[in-house]
Protein backbone atom coordinates (compact mmCIF):
# COMPACT_ATOMS: atom_id res chain seq x y z
CA UNK A 1 0.00 0.00 0.00
CA UNK A 2 1.21 3.70 -0.69
CA UNK A 3 2.31 5.86 1.80
CA UNK A 4 -0.82 8.53 1.35
CA UNK A 5 -4.06 7.25 2.71
CA UNK A 6 -6.48 6.72 -0.54
CA UNK A 7 -9.61 7.77 0.38
CA UNK A 8 -10.76 4.27 0.51
CA UNK A 9 -10.52 0.85 2.43
CA UNK A 10 -9.40 -2.01 0.92
CA UNK A 11 -12.90 -3.46 1.69
CA UNK A 12 -14.78 -1.13 -0.52
CA UNK A 13 -12.95 -0.72 -3.28
CA UNK A 14 -13.14 -5.11 -3.75
CA UNK A 15 -17.18 -4.40 -2.97
CA UNK A 16 -17.11 -1.57 -5.88
CA UNK A 17 -14.96 -3.62 -7.84
CA UNK A 18 -16.98 -6.62 -7.37
CA UNK A 19 -20.82 -4.89 -7.88
CA UNK A 20 -18.80 -3.51 -11.53
CA UNK A 21 -18.95 -7.29 -12.63
CA UNK A 22 -22.69 -7.32 -12.73
CA UNK A 23 -24.67 -6.27 -15.60
CA UNK A 24 -27.97 -4.31 -15.41
CA UNK A 25 -30.72 -7.02 -15.74
CA UNK A 26 -29.25 -10.01 -14.81
CA UNK A 27 -30.41 -12.57 -12.37
CA UNK A 28 -28.08 -12.82 -9.31
CA UNK A 29 -28.39 -16.23 -6.85
CA UNK A 30 -26.79 -14.12 -4.26
CA UNK A 31 -24.50 -15.53 -1.11
CA UNK A 32 -24.58 -14.16 2.08
CA UNK A 33 -21.62 -11.58 2.92
CA UNK A 34 -19.57 -10.17 0.63
CA UNK A 35 -21.66 -11.09 -2.05
CA UNK A 36 -24.95 -9.31 -0.98
CA UNK A 37 -23.09 -6.35 -0.46
CA UNK A 38 -21.54 -6.33 -3.63
CA UNK A 39 -24.96 -6.92 -5.43
CA UNK A 40 -26.86 -4.57 -3.46
CA UNK A 41 -24.11 -1.92 -4.69
CA UNK A 42 -24.86 -2.92 -7.51
CA UNK A 43 -28.55 -2.51 -8.29
CA UNK A 44 -28.08 0.68 -5.93
CA UNK A 45 -25.60 1.86 -8.28
CA UNK A 46 -25.40 1.35 -12.63
CA UNK A 47 -27.81 -2.02 -12.31
CA UNK A 48 -31.58 -0.84 -10.83
CA UNK A 49 -32.83 -3.49 -13.19
CA UNK A 50 -30.73 -6.38 -11.40
CA UNK A 51 -32.87 -9.54 -10.43
CA UNK A 52 -31.36 -10.54 -6.90
CA UNK A 53 -32.72 -14.13 -6.02
CA UNK A 54 -31.39 -15.04 -1.85
CA UNK A 55 -31.61 -18.75 -1.23
CA UNK A 56 -34.44 -17.85 1.22
CA UNK A 57 -36.87 -18.19 -1.88
CA UNK A 58 -36.69 -14.53 -1.87
CA UNK A 59 -37.23 -13.04 -5.43
CA UNK A 60 -36.52 -10.11 -7.12
CA UNK A 61 -35.98 -8.31 -3.61
CA UNK A 62 -34.99 -4.76 -3.36
CA UNK A 63 -33.68 -4.33 0.68
CA UNK A 64 -33.13 -0.77 1.63
CA UNK A 65 -30.42 -2.62 4.47
CA UNK A 66 -27.77 -5.36 3.87
CA UNK A 67 -29.78 -8.57 5.26
CA UNK A 68 -27.59 -9.96 8.19
CA UNK A 69 -29.02 -13.62 7.33
CA UNK A 70 -30.27 -14.87 3.80
CA UNK A 71 -33.69 -14.52 5.33
CA UNK A 72 -34.44 -11.27 7.48
CA UNK A 73 -37.38 -10.39 6.85
CA UNK A 74 -36.62 -6.87 5.15
CA UNK A 75 -36.03 -9.95 1.67
CA UNK A 76 -39.58 -10.81 2.11
CA UNK A 77 -41.31 -7.48 2.76
CA UNK A 78 -39.04 -6.09 -0.64
CA UNK A 79 -39.42 -9.23 -3.03
CA UNK A 80 -41.63 -9.36 -5.98
CA UNK A 81 -42.58 -12.76 -4.79
CA UNK A 82 -41.72 -14.81 -2.36
CA UNK A 83 -41.58 -18.81 -2.76
CA UNK A 84 -41.38 -22.26 -1.41
CA UNK A 85 -37.16 -23.24 -0.75
CA UNK A 86 -37.52 -26.47 -3.04
CA UNK A 87 -39.01 -24.58 -5.98
CA UNK A 88 -36.35 -21.79 -5.52
CA UNK A 89 -33.43 -24.50 -6.16
CA UNK A 90 -35.48 -26.55 -8.46
CA UNK A 91 -37.63 -24.02 -10.58
CA UNK A 92 -35.09 -21.28 -10.54
CA UNK A 93 -31.75 -22.36 -10.13
CA UNK A 94 -31.45 -25.98 -11.74
CA UNK A 95 -34.14 -25.09 -14.27
CA UNK A 96 -31.18 -22.67 -16.07
CA UNK A 97 -33.13 -19.38 -14.99
CA UNK A 98 -30.30 -18.10 -13.14
CA UNK A 99 -27.65 -16.28 -14.72
CA UNK A 100 -24.93 -15.53 -12.24
CA UNK A 101 -24.22 -17.26 -8.78
CA UNK A 102 -22.03 -15.04 -6.47
CA UNK A 103 -19.99 -16.49 -3.45
CA UNK A 104 -17.65 -16.55 -1.37
CA UNK A 105 -15.89 -19.42 0.44
CA UNK A 106 -13.03 -20.45 3.28
CA UNK A 107 -10.60 -21.99 0.70
CA UNK A 108 -10.29 -21.72 -3.16
CA UNK A 109 -7.59 -23.59 -5.44
CA UNK A 110 -5.94 -22.66 -8.52
CA UNK A 111 -9.30 -24.08 -10.66
CA UNK A 112 -11.76 -21.81 -8.76
CA UNK A 113 -12.71 -25.19 -7.24
CA UNK A 114 -14.17 -24.29 -3.37
CA UNK A 115 -14.24 -25.36 0.27
CA UNK A 116 -17.05 -24.01 2.90
CA UNK A 117 -16.67 -27.57 4.94
CA UNK A 118 -14.11 -28.55 6.88
CA UNK A 119 -10.20 -27.91 7.30
CA UNK A 120 -8.28 -30.74 8.21
CA UNK A 121 -9.69 -33.97 7.58
CA UNK A 122 -13.67 -34.88 7.03
CA UNK A 123 -13.93 -37.25 10.33
CA UNK A 124 -11.89 -35.40 12.25
CA UNK A 125 -11.36 -31.86 10.98
CA UNK A 126 -9.02 -29.46 13.06
CA UNK A 127 -11.91 -26.63 12.00
CA UNK A 128 -15.61 -27.62 11.35
CA UNK A 129 -16.79 -24.64 8.62
CA UNK A 130 -20.80 -24.66 8.04
CA UNK A 131 -21.02 -27.23 4.69
CA UNK A 132 -22.18 -26.20 1.36
CA UNK A 133 -25.88 -25.06 1.98
CA UNK A 134 -26.84 -23.72 -1.60
CA UNK A 135 -23.40 -22.95 -3.03
CA UNK A 136 -22.70 -26.65 -4.88
CA UNK A 137 -25.99 -26.18 -6.96
CA UNK A 138 -25.08 -22.73 -7.21
CA UNK A 139 -22.02 -23.38 -8.44
CA UNK A 140 -22.79 -26.38 -10.80
CA UNK A 141 -26.19 -24.81 -12.15
CA UNK A 142 -25.64 -20.69 -12.21
CA UNK A 143 -24.52 -20.00 -15.78
CA UNK A 144 -21.52 -18.52 -14.51
CA UNK A 145 -20.14 -17.61 -11.35
CA UNK A 146 -18.57 -14.68 -9.70
CA UNK A 147 -16.45 -15.55 -6.43
CA UNK A 148 -15.08 -12.74 -4.00
CA UNK A 149 -12.70 -13.33 -0.80
CA UNK A 150 -10.14 -11.75 0.84
CA UNK A 151 -6.73 -13.60 -0.58
CA UNK A 152 -4.36 -14.85 2.04
CA UNK A 153 -1.93 -17.98 1.50
CA UNK A 154 -4.63 -19.65 4.55
CA UNK A 155 -7.55 -19.32 1.97
CA UNK A 156 -6.06 -19.10 -1.48
CA UNK A 157 -4.13 -22.95 -1.00
CA UNK A 158 -2.63 -25.18 -3.42
CA UNK A 159 -4.79 -28.27 -2.58
CA UNK A 160 -8.40 -27.93 -1.12
CA UNK A 161 -9.15 -29.73 1.94
CA UNK A 162 -12.46 -30.31 1.37
CA UNK A 163 -13.88 -29.78 -2.58
CA UNK A 164 -17.57 -28.54 -2.07
CA UNK A 165 -18.39 -26.70 -5.03
CA UNK A 166 -17.14 -27.31 -8.46
CA UNK A 167 -15.26 -24.56 -10.19
CA UNK A 168 -12.76 -25.94 -13.32
CA UNK A 169 -12.30 -29.70 -11.19
CA UNK A 170 -8.39 -29.71 -12.49
CA UNK A 171 -9.05 -27.55 -15.86
CA UNK A 172 -8.34 -27.98 -19.35
CA UNK A 173 -12.13 -28.34 -19.76
CA UNK A 174 -12.76 -30.91 -16.91
CA UNK A 175 -15.84 -29.37 -15.93
CA UNK A 176 -17.45 -28.92 -19.62
CA UNK A 177 -16.54 -32.60 -20.06
CA UNK A 178 -18.19 -33.99 -17.09
CA UNK A 179 -21.59 -32.21 -17.93
CA UNK A 180 -21.90 -29.40 -15.88
CA UNK A 181 -24.25 -27.43 -16.44
CA UNK A 182 -22.96 -23.73 -15.52
CA UNK A 183 -19.60 -22.61 -17.35
CA UNK A 184 -17.94 -21.91 -13.86
CA UNK A 185 -16.26 -18.95 -12.45
CA UNK A 186 -16.14 -15.78 -14.53
CA UNK A 187 -14.00 -13.99 -11.84
CA UNK A 188 -12.28 -13.66 -8.97
CA UNK A 189 -12.56 -10.91 -6.92
CA UNK A 190 -10.00 -10.19 -3.65
CA UNK A 191 -8.72 -7.09 -1.92
CA UNK A 192 -5.89 -6.97 -4.38
CA UNK A 193 -7.57 -7.07 -7.64
CA UNK A 194 -9.08 -9.45 -9.86
CA UNK A 195 -7.99 -12.96 -11.25
CA UNK A 196 -9.88 -15.22 -14.22
CA UNK A 197 -9.37 -18.60 -15.71
CA UNK A 198 -7.46 -18.36 -18.05
CA UNK A 199 -8.30 -19.75 -22.18
CA UNK A 200 -7.46 -22.69 -22.52
CA UNK A 201 -5.67 -24.43 -18.62
CA UNK A 202 -8.43 -22.65 -16.93
CA UNK A 203 -6.16 -21.65 -14.15
CA UNK A 204 -6.52 -18.78 -11.75
CA UNK A 205 -4.83 -16.01 -13.15
CA UNK A 206 -4.18 -12.26 -12.29
CA UNK A 207 -5.64 -9.74 -14.91
CA UNK A 208 -5.92 -6.72 -12.75
CA UNK A 209 -4.80 -4.96 -9.80
CA UNK A 210 -6.32 -1.87 -7.82
CA UNK A 211 -3.74 1.16 -7.38
CA UNK A 212 -1.37 1.02 -5.06
CA UNK A 213 -1.35 -2.71 -5.16
CA UNK A 214 1.73 -4.63 -6.64
CA UNK A 215 1.33 -8.10 -8.48
CA UNK A 216 4.40 -8.90 -6.01
CA UNK A 217 1.97 -8.83 -3.10
CA UNK A 218 -0.47 -10.62 -5.08
CA UNK A 219 1.82 -13.36 -5.56
CA UNK A 220 2.48 -13.07 -1.56
CA UNK A 221 -0.81 -13.43 -1.12
CA UNK A 222 -1.31 -16.90 -2.41
CA UNK A 223 -0.59 -20.19 -1.87
CA UNK A 224 0.64 -21.42 -5.10
CA UNK A 225 2.58 -19.76 -7.78
CA UNK A 226 0.05 -17.67 -9.30
CA UNK A 227 0.03 -16.75 -12.68
CA UNK A 228 0.28 -12.75 -13.22
CA UNK A 229 -1.11 -12.32 -17.34
CA UNK A 230 1.31 -10.34 -19.42
CA UNK A 231 -1.06 -7.39 -19.39
CA UNK A 232 -2.07 -6.20 -16.29
CA UNK A 233 -5.00 -4.19 -15.86
CA UNK A 234 -4.71 -0.86 -13.20
CA UNK A 235 -8.66 -0.74 -11.78
CA UNK A 236 -10.58 2.14 -11.57
CA UNK A 237 -10.83 3.62 -7.92
CA UNK A 238 -14.32 3.73 -6.35
CA UNK A 239 -16.48 6.87 -7.40
CA UNK A 240 -17.05 9.36 -5.14
CA UNK A 241 -21.09 8.33 -6.13
CA UNK A 242 -19.72 4.87 -5.27
CA UNK A 243 -18.51 5.25 -2.28
CA UNK A 244 -21.40 7.38 -1.10
CA UNK A 245 -23.93 4.26 -1.84
CA UNK A 246 -22.22 2.08 0.00
CA UNK A 247 -21.27 3.86 2.92
CA UNK A 248 -25.13 5.13 3.21
CA UNK A 249 -26.06 1.41 3.11
CA UNK A 250 -23.79 0.15 5.56
CA UNK A 251 -25.17 3.34 7.42
CA UNK A 252 -28.39 2.29 7.47
CA UNK A 253 -27.55 -1.35 7.89
CA UNK A 254 -25.89 -0.64 11.85
CA UNK A 255 -28.96 1.52 12.48
CA UNK A 256 -31.69 -1.23 11.17
CA UNK A 257 -29.34 -3.64 13.40
CA UNK A 258 -29.20 -1.85 16.78
CA UNK A 259 -32.65 -1.55 17.11
CA UNK A 260 -34.41 -3.17 19.78
CA UNK A 261 -37.00 -6.13 19.32
CA UNK A 262 -39.69 -5.87 21.47
CA UNK A 263 -42.40 -8.07 22.04
CA UNK A 264 -46.16 -7.52 23.02
CA UNK A 265 -47.02 -10.58 25.35
CA UNK A 266 -50.42 -10.76 26.81
CA UNK A 267 -51.22 -10.11 30.42
CA UNK A 268 -49.98 -12.78 32.75
CA UNK A 269 -52.48 -15.26 34.10
CA UNK B 1 -55.57 -31.31 16.35
CA UNK B 2 -55.11 -31.11 20.12
CA UNK B 3 -54.66 -27.48 21.98
CA UNK B 4 -52.03 -28.33 24.19
CA UNK B 5 -49.67 -26.63 26.57
CA UNK B 6 -46.52 -26.47 24.76
CA UNK B 7 -45.07 -28.34 28.06
CA UNK B 8 -47.48 -31.15 27.87
CA UNK B 9 -47.05 -31.36 23.83
CA UNK B 10 -43.18 -31.93 23.91
CA UNK B 11 -43.40 -34.25 26.99
CA UNK B 12 -46.17 -36.22 24.97
CA UNK B 13 -44.62 -35.97 21.69
CA UNK B 14 -41.01 -35.93 22.15
CA UNK B 15 -38.97 -38.90 22.96
CA UNK B 16 -35.39 -39.39 23.42
CA UNK B 17 -33.86 -41.08 20.70
CA UNK B 18 -36.91 -39.44 18.41
CA UNK B 19 -35.59 -38.04 14.85
CA UNK B 20 -36.86 -34.37 15.56
CA UNK B 21 -36.83 -31.78 12.63
CA UNK B 22 -37.45 -27.78 14.20
CA UNK B 23 -37.91 -26.31 10.77
CA UNK B 24 -38.29 -22.34 9.35
CA UNK B 25 -36.05 -21.49 6.88
CA UNK B 26 -34.45 -18.56 8.91
CA UNK B 27 -37.54 -17.23 9.46
CA UNK B 28 -40.65 -18.37 12.00
CA UNK B 29 -37.65 -20.71 14.01
CA UNK B 30 -39.48 -23.04 16.80
CA UNK B 31 -37.08 -21.18 19.73
CA UNK B 32 -39.53 -21.96 22.32
CA UNK B 33 -40.11 -25.73 21.63
CA UNK B 34 -36.87 -26.55 21.46
CA UNK B 35 -36.09 -24.54 24.95
CA UNK B 36 -38.98 -26.83 26.23
CA UNK B 37 -36.89 -29.82 24.79
CA UNK B 38 -34.04 -28.73 26.85
CA UNK B 39 -35.84 -28.02 29.67
CA UNK B 40 -36.87 -31.69 29.62
CA UNK B 41 -33.68 -33.44 29.37
CA UNK B 42 -34.21 -35.09 26.39
CA UNK B 43 -31.19 -37.15 25.12
CA UNK B 44 -30.03 -39.09 22.50
CA UNK B 45 -32.52 -37.19 19.54
CA UNK B 46 -31.56 -37.11 15.89
CA UNK B 47 -31.94 -33.74 14.80
CA UNK B 48 -32.81 -32.55 11.89
CA UNK B 49 -33.10 -29.43 9.74
CA UNK B 50 -31.62 -27.33 6.84
CA UNK B 51 -29.61 -24.27 8.79
CA UNK B 52 -29.13 -25.74 12.92
CA UNK B 53 -28.86 -21.99 13.39
CA UNK B 54 -28.81 -21.05 17.24
CA UNK B 55 -32.00 -23.39 18.73
CA UNK B 56 -29.36 -26.40 17.48
CA UNK B 57 -26.64 -25.10 18.82
CA UNK B 58 -28.22 -24.45 22.03
CA UNK B 59 -29.86 -28.46 22.17
CA UNK B 60 -26.26 -30.03 21.07
CA UNK B 61 -24.68 -28.03 23.86
CA UNK B 62 -27.05 -29.27 26.38
CA UNK B 63 -26.18 -32.99 25.39
CA UNK B 64 -29.92 -33.42 23.85
CA UNK B 65 -28.58 -35.23 20.22
CA UNK B 66 -26.14 -37.62 19.40
CA UNK B 67 -27.25 -36.68 15.63
CA UNK B 68 -27.65 -34.40 13.31
CA UNK B 69 -29.17 -34.33 9.70
CA UNK B 70 -28.53 -30.75 8.52
CA UNK B 71 -27.39 -28.74 5.13
CA UNK B 72 -25.50 -25.52 6.68
CA UNK B 73 -24.17 -25.40 10.42
CA UNK B 74 -23.71 -21.56 10.50
CA UNK B 75 -24.65 -18.72 12.46
CA UNK B 76 -25.81 -16.49 9.56
CA UNK B 77 -23.93 -13.28 8.72
CA UNK B 78 -22.00 -13.93 11.95
CA UNK B 79 -19.74 -17.01 11.57
CA UNK B 80 -19.16 -20.32 13.40
CA UNK B 81 -21.88 -22.27 15.42
CA UNK B 82 -19.55 -23.05 18.90
CA UNK B 83 -21.16 -25.34 20.42
CA UNK B 84 -21.93 -27.59 16.83
CA UNK B 85 -17.96 -27.35 16.29
CA UNK B 86 -17.07 -28.39 19.76
CA UNK B 87 -19.36 -31.09 19.09
CA UNK B 88 -18.17 -32.21 16.17
CA UNK B 89 -14.00 -31.25 17.10
CA UNK B 90 -14.22 -32.58 20.61
CA UNK B 91 -16.58 -34.24 21.39
CA UNK B 92 -18.22 -32.09 24.07
CA UNK B 93 -20.37 -32.80 26.09
CA UNK B 94 -21.00 -36.11 23.82
CA UNK B 95 -20.01 -37.30 19.91
CA UNK B 96 -22.38 -36.13 17.08
CA UNK B 97 -22.93 -37.89 13.97
CA UNK B 98 -23.51 -36.08 10.90
CA UNK B 99 -25.33 -36.72 7.82
CA UNK B 100 -24.49 -33.70 5.52
CA UNK B 101 -26.80 -32.58 2.36
CA UNK B 102 -26.68 -29.46 0.50
CA UNK B 103 -30.19 -27.05 0.55
CA UNK B 104 -30.86 -28.57 -2.71
CA UNK B 105 -30.87 -32.15 -1.80
CA UNK B 106 -32.33 -31.56 1.91
CA UNK B 107 -35.26 -29.52 0.50
CA UNK B 108 -35.99 -32.68 -2.12
CA UNK B 109 -35.54 -35.02 0.44
CA UNK B 110 -38.13 -33.62 2.69
CA UNK B 111 -40.35 -33.80 -0.57
CA UNK B 112 -39.87 -36.95 -1.17
CA UNK B 113 -40.65 -38.19 2.73
CA UNK B 114 -43.72 -35.76 2.39
CA UNK B 115 -44.82 -37.26 -1.18
CA UNK B 116 -43.99 -41.15 0.08
CA UNK B 117 -41.12 -41.39 -1.96
CA UNK B 118 -38.40 -43.70 -0.96
CA UNK B 119 -35.98 -40.63 -3.06
CA UNK B 120 -35.93 -37.61 -4.89
CA UNK B 121 -34.01 -36.77 -8.14
CA UNK B 122 -32.44 -33.63 -9.70
CA UNK B 123 -29.85 -33.30 -12.13
CA UNK B 124 -26.44 -34.28 -11.70
CA UNK B 125 -24.96 -30.82 -11.43
CA UNK B 126 -20.92 -31.30 -10.62
CA UNK B 127 -18.38 -33.86 -9.29
CA UNK B 128 -17.71 -32.80 -5.56
CA UNK B 129 -16.16 -34.66 -2.26
CA UNK B 130 -19.48 -34.73 -1.00
CA UNK B 131 -20.26 -37.22 -3.67
CA UNK B 132 -17.50 -39.71 -1.64
CA UNK B 133 -18.98 -38.88 2.36
CA UNK B 134 -22.37 -39.10 1.75
CA UNK B 135 -23.33 -42.68 -0.73
CA UNK B 136 -25.68 -44.05 2.31
CA UNK B 137 -28.00 -41.10 1.28
CA UNK B 138 -26.76 -39.60 -1.92
CA UNK B 139 -25.78 -42.07 -5.69
CA UNK B 140 -25.90 -40.60 -9.30
CA UNK B 141 -27.55 -42.88 -11.47
CA UNK B 142 -28.52 -42.35 -15.24
CA UNK B 143 -31.56 -40.89 -16.48
CA UNK B 144 -34.17 -44.21 -17.81
CA UNK B 145 -35.33 -41.82 -20.35
CA UNK B 146 -32.33 -39.92 -21.90
CA UNK B 147 -29.20 -41.24 -19.75
CA UNK B 148 -28.41 -37.81 -18.43
CA UNK B 149 -26.89 -38.45 -15.16
CA UNK B 150 -29.33 -38.13 -12.07
CA UNK B 151 -28.69 -37.56 -8.31
CA UNK B 152 -30.85 -39.51 -6.22
CA UNK B 153 -31.54 -38.46 -2.37
CA UNK B 154 -33.16 -40.97 -0.33
CA UNK B 155 -36.39 -39.36 1.43
CA UNK B 156 -36.15 -37.90 4.90
CA UNK B 157 -38.86 -39.01 7.27
CA UNK B 158 -38.88 -36.87 10.76
CA UNK B 159 -40.56 -38.81 13.38
CA UNK B 160 -41.68 -35.90 14.54
CA UNK B 161 -41.38 -32.33 12.80
CA UNK B 162 -41.77 -29.34 15.00
CA UNK B 163 -43.13 -25.63 12.87
CA UNK B 164 -43.84 -21.80 14.66
CA UNK B 165 -46.90 -20.24 12.73
CA UNK B 166 -48.35 -17.01 13.11
CA UNK B 167 -52.24 -18.36 13.41
CA UNK B 168 -54.22 -21.05 14.21
CA UNK B 169 -58.12 -20.72 13.83
CA UNK B 170 -61.00 -21.74 16.10
CA UNK B 171 -60.61 -25.33 14.13
CA UNK B 172 -57.56 -25.76 14.29
CA UNK B 173 -55.96 -24.84 10.87
CA UNK B 174 -52.69 -23.49 11.18
CA UNK B 175 -51.25 -20.17 8.43
CA UNK B 176 -47.61 -19.67 7.73
CA UNK B 177 -46.62 -16.34 6.36
CA UNK B 178 -43.66 -14.65 4.42
CA UNK B 179 -40.02 -17.41 3.95
CA UNK B 180 -41.10 -20.41 4.81
CA UNK B 181 -38.35 -22.21 3.28
CA UNK B 182 -39.45 -26.62 3.57
CA UNK B 183 -41.68 -26.50 6.87
CA UNK B 184 -44.83 -27.85 5.21
CA UNK B 185 -42.19 -30.69 2.95
CA UNK B 186 -40.75 -31.10 6.27
CA UNK B 187 -44.50 -31.11 8.10
CA UNK B 188 -45.81 -33.93 5.22
CA UNK B 189 -42.98 -35.77 5.86
CA UNK B 190 -43.73 -36.76 9.50
CA UNK B 191 -45.09 -38.92 11.53
CA UNK B 192 -46.54 -36.72 14.05
CA UNK B 193 -46.23 -32.86 13.36
CA UNK B 194 -46.28 -30.18 16.42
CA UNK B 195 -47.23 -26.29 16.17
CA UNK B 196 -46.27 -23.83 17.79
CA UNK B 197 -48.35 -20.13 17.10
CA UNK B 198 -48.25 -16.73 17.75
CA UNK B 199 -52.22 -16.51 18.23
CA UNK B 200 -55.38 -17.96 17.99
CA UNK B 201 -58.10 -15.99 15.61
CA UNK B 202 -61.71 -17.27 14.71
CA UNK B 203 -60.45 -16.83 10.90
CA UNK B 204 -56.80 -16.75 9.54
CA UNK B 205 -56.00 -14.22 7.49
CA UNK B 206 -55.51 -16.55 4.60
CA UNK B 207 -55.69 -15.62 0.78
CA UNK B 208 -56.93 -18.77 -1.29
CA UNK B 209 -53.37 -19.95 -2.28
CA UNK B 210 -51.57 -19.34 1.20
CA UNK B 211 -49.58 -21.95 2.99
CA UNK B 212 -52.28 -23.30 5.42
CA UNK B 213 -51.54 -26.73 7.09
CA UNK B 214 -55.32 -28.32 7.66
CA UNK B 215 -56.27 -29.82 11.20
CA UNK B 216 -56.28 -32.63 10.66
CA UNK B 217 -52.33 -32.95 9.40
CA UNK B 218 -51.08 -31.40 12.85
CA UNK B 219 -50.89 -33.98 16.00
CA UNK B 220 -50.84 -31.24 18.36
CA UNK B 221 -51.33 -27.18 18.51
CA UNK B 222 -49.78 -24.75 21.66
CA UNK B 223 -50.38 -20.85 21.01
CA UNK B 224 -46.45 -19.48 22.51
CA UNK B 225 -46.46 -15.31 22.07
CA UNK B 226 -42.77 -14.98 20.85
CA UNK B 227 -42.29 -18.59 20.50
CA UNK B 228 -39.52 -17.91 17.29
CA UNK B 229 -37.50 -15.53 19.03
CA UNK B 230 -34.88 -14.56 18.30
CA UNK B 231 -35.54 -15.66 15.21
CA UNK B 232 -38.85 -13.85 13.97
CA UNK B 233 -42.46 -13.77 12.88
CA UNK B 234 -43.24 -12.09 9.82
CA UNK B 235 -46.02 -9.60 10.63
CA UNK B 236 -45.79 -9.90 14.30
CA UNK B 237 -41.63 -9.28 15.71
CA UNK B 238 -38.64 -8.92 13.28
CA UNK B 239 -34.99 -11.12 13.33
CA UNK B 240 -33.46 -9.80 16.65
CA UNK B 241 -29.72 -9.12 14.39
CA UNK B 242 -28.36 -8.27 17.96
CA UNK B 243 -28.82 -11.83 19.92
CA UNK B 244 -27.40 -13.26 16.73
CA UNK B 245 -24.28 -11.24 16.70
CA UNK B 246 -24.19 -11.25 20.92
CA UNK B 247 -24.53 -15.24 20.36
CA UNK B 248 -21.33 -15.67 18.88
CA UNK B 249 -19.57 -14.62 21.92
CA UNK B 250 -21.88 -16.65 24.55
CA UNK B 251 -20.98 -19.67 22.81
CA UNK B 252 -17.79 -19.54 22.19
CA UNK B 253 -16.78 -20.99 25.80
CA UNK B 254 -18.29 -24.12 27.65
CA UNK B 255 -18.81 -22.40 30.92
CA UNK B 256 -20.11 -18.92 29.58
CA UNK B 257 -22.39 -20.99 27.50
CA UNK B 258 -23.57 -23.49 29.94
CA UNK B 259 -24.51 -20.66 32.60
CA UNK B 260 -26.12 -18.36 30.05
CA UNK B 261 -28.42 -21.49 29.08
CA UNK B 262 -28.91 -22.50 33.03
CA UNK B 263 -29.69 -18.86 34.37
CA UNK B 264 -31.67 -18.03 31.14
CA UNK B 265 -33.60 -21.10 29.72
CA UNK B 266 -33.41 -23.36 32.58
CA UNK B 267 -34.38 -21.19 35.35
CA UNK B 268 -37.41 -19.98 32.93
CA UNK B 269 -40.87 -21.50 33.60
CA UNK B 270 -41.75 -21.24 29.77
CA UNK B 271 -40.96 -19.19 26.87
CA UNK B 272 -42.80 -15.40 28.51
CA UNK B 273 -40.35 -16.08 31.51
CA UNK B 274 -37.60 -16.10 29.06
CA UNK B 275 -38.51 -13.21 27.28
CA UNK B 276 -38.83 -11.33 30.06
CA UNK B 277 -35.79 -12.18 31.42
CA UNK B 278 -34.26 -11.11 28.44
CA UNK B 279 -35.54 -7.46 28.25
CA UNK B 280 -37.12 -8.43 25.08
CA UNK B 281 -41.47 -8.67 26.26
CA UNK B 282 -43.30 -5.51 26.31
Amino acid sequence: MSARAPGYTPDEIMTVTAARQLRNGAVCFVGIGLPSAACNLARLTHAPDLVLIYESGTVGTKPKVLPLSIGDGELAETATAVVPLPEIFAHYLQRGRVDVGFLGAAQIDRYGNLNSTVIGDYAHPRVRLPGGGGAPEIAGFAREVLIIMKQTPRSFVPRLDFRTSCGYLSGAGERRARGCPGAGPRAVITDFGVLRPSARSEELELVALYPGVSAAAARAATGWPLAVAERLEMLPAPQAAELETLRQLEERTREAQARPIRIALPAAR
Amino acid sequence: MQLLPLKDAIAAHVRDGASVALEGFTHLIPFAAGHEIIRQGRRDLHLIRMTPDLIYDQLIGMGCASHLTFSWGGNPGVGSLHRLRDAVEHDWPRPLALTEYTHAELALAYQAGASGMSCGLMRHHADTDLDLLTVAHRRTLPCPFTGQQLTAVAAVRPDVTILHAQQIDAEGNVLIRGIVGAAREAALAAERVLVTVEERVARLAADMNALVLPAWLITAASVVPGGAYPSYAQGYYARDNRFYLAWDEIARERAAFSEWMARHVLAAADHAALLRTLGVAA
